[in-house]
Formats: structure tokens, C-alpha cells, sequence
């Protein structure tokens, strides 16, 4: 009965811990989701010309690989996050700017916004609701990230439009997976660190926010 | 610009470089995939090609 009486109270207290996680990593995801939004207003005030996407991203890149994986576990970690995610939406201001000058162009980004946000929520409760254990897609996504990335590397060079369209779609469902694989891992526990799984749960809105536009852009008939 | 061209491709490289240990990692440590468990993620995955062909054809 004691044995019984001390696994239920773990228990209990793996699910509040769990719930913790989730609810502290959706309030940090919503803020910098919010602060990217606004730096990517700052940077469509200022005109950014299209390279500052590029410069933001690998300096994004850069803090998320050699910083925030140190500073993560401290209240640092905090402002490396928001810078990280500033950084992005600064960049993204410049493309949006190129998008805007379209004919379609705020439909485009109005459609690749909803459409984004409907996935997000989508997969996040679907997720939540089944219950089931993601993490066994781990391999399979860290496989496909990586031929994604050779298939950019390679029509950087060659650039074939048939092919930039072929990795925007396998991005959208790469970061979907992804979705369903972090909201997973911090639902069994996996991961208990609420700003690395809002890092990853944000680079995968972000990343399936700009294929979708590619996408969109590309298919509407404007260019 | 080329400059512009060689920086991506580095940070792709970079990415690259960065993502094998996880690869590894997910490949050799993962729990694997037990009955039912890859049908449960091909569902939503063809839930959201269908939903992006539809966003398509609304911008057409």
C-alpha cells in the first residue's frame, strides 16, 4: 500500500512538472513570437535590404548552436533566447518586404500566417490529445533535415526552381514532424528544459512560415 | 553576389556539421517505432498536404 501510495505521488508530481514545462514553454514561444513579429516591423520601417535575412539567420544560427545551449539552464538564457528570435523576425522583415511589393502579396502573407498558425495548433493538439510517444520519429527527422540541407547546398549552386520548391514542401512536413516530436518529447518528459523546447517548437513555426510563403509566392501566379 | 552564396553554403555546412552527432544520437539511442505508431503520424502529415494544396488554390 505504501509502494502503491509513494508511485502515485511521483506520478502526480511527473504530471505537474510536465504540465509546468508545457505551460512555461507555450508563454515564452507566444512572447517571442510576439517580439519577432515587432522587430520584423522595425525591420520593414527601416527597409532592410534582402542579405540582412541571411546575416540574421546565421547569427541566429550561430547564438542557438554555441550559446543558448550553455546559457539554457540559467535565467541567461532567457535574453539569448529573445535575441535569437529577434534576430529572425528582423530578417524576416526584409523578406516580407519583397513579398509585399507583390500584386498578391498581402494575401500571400496574410494566408501564410493563418496557414501556419492552423498547422501549429493543429499538430500541437493532436499531439496533446492522442498521447502517444513521438520520439521514435527522432532518426528518421534529424535523416531528412539532413538531406534537405544537401538539396539546398547543391541548388545554391545549381538553381533550379523546381528543386527550391521541392525543399520548401519538405520543410513543411519536416517541421511538422518536428512539431509533433517536441510537443511529445515534453509531454513524456524528454525534455524538461521550457527554452530549448520553446527554441525548437519556434524554429519549426518559423521555418514552415517562410516555405509556406515561398510556396504560396511561388504558386500564385505573381512571378 | 557570390560572397552572399559562399556565406549560405557555409552555414549550411555548418548545420551539417552540427546535426550528424544528433542524427546519431536519434539513429542508435531512439526508441523504435512500434505497431500503429507510423500511421498515427502519416495521417496528420496527409491532413497538412492537403491543407497547403488548398491554401495554393486559395491564393491562385
Amino acid at each position: 500500500m505504501n509502494q502503491f501510495d509513494l508511485s502515485t505521488a511521483r506520478s502526480q508530481e511527473s504530471v505537474l512538472e510536465t504540465n509546468k514545462v508545457l505551460k512555461n514553454t507555450y508563454m515564452l514561444l507566444s512572447a517571442t513570437l510576439v517580439f519577432s513579429a515587432i522587430m520584423a516591423a522595425v525591420s520593414m520601417a527601416m527597409t532592410m535590404p534582402p542579405m540582412a535575412y541571411m546575416i540574421s539567420v546565421i547569427g541566429a544560427m550561430v547564438l542557438g548552436i554555441f550559446v543558448l545551449p550553455r546559457t539554457a539552464n540559467s535565467s541567461k538564457g532567457i535574453g539569448v533566447i529573445f535575441l535569437i528570435t529577434g534576430l529572425m523576425g528582423f530578417g524576416l522583415g526584409s523578406i516580407l518586404s519583397i513579398y509585399l511589393a507583390l500584386p498578391k502579396g498581402p494575401e500571400i502573407i496574410g494566408t501564410a500566417f493563418g496557414g501556419t498558425g492552423i498547422i501549429f495548433l493543429g499538430l500541437s493538439g493532436y499531439a496533446l490529445t492522442s498521447k502517444r510517444d513521438f520520439s521514435f520519429m527522432g532518426g528518421f527527422l534529424f535523416a531528412g533535415m539532413m538531406v534537405v540541407l544537401l538539396a539546398v547546398l547543391a541548388n545554391l549552386f545549381m538553381d533550379l526552381p523546381a528543386l527550391s520548391l521541392a525543399i520548401s514542401a519538405g520543410i513543411i512536413l519536416l517541421m511538422s514532424g518536428f512539431i509533433l516530436f517536441d510537443t511529445s518529447r515534453i509531454i513524456s518528459g524528454g525534455e524538461t528544459n521550457y527554452i530549448m523546447a520553446t527554441y525548437g517548437l519556434y524554429l519549426a513555426i518559423f521555418n514552415i512560415f517562410i516555405s509556406l510563403l515561398h510556396l504560396l509566392g511561388a504558386l500564385s501566379g505573381d512571378d | 553576389m557570390d560572397w552572399m552564396k559562399i556565406l549560405a553554403a557555409a552555414g549550411v555546412v555548418m548545420m551539417l556539421f552540427f546535426m550528424w552527432p544528433a542524427y546519431k544520437h536519434w539513429s542508435q539511442n531512439g526508441p523504435k517505432a512500434e505497431k500503429g505508431d507510423w500511421q498515427a503520424v502519416v495521417l496528420p502529415l496527409a491532413a497538412i498536404v492537403g491543407f497547403v494544396v488548398l491554401l495554393i488554390m486559395m491564393v491562385r
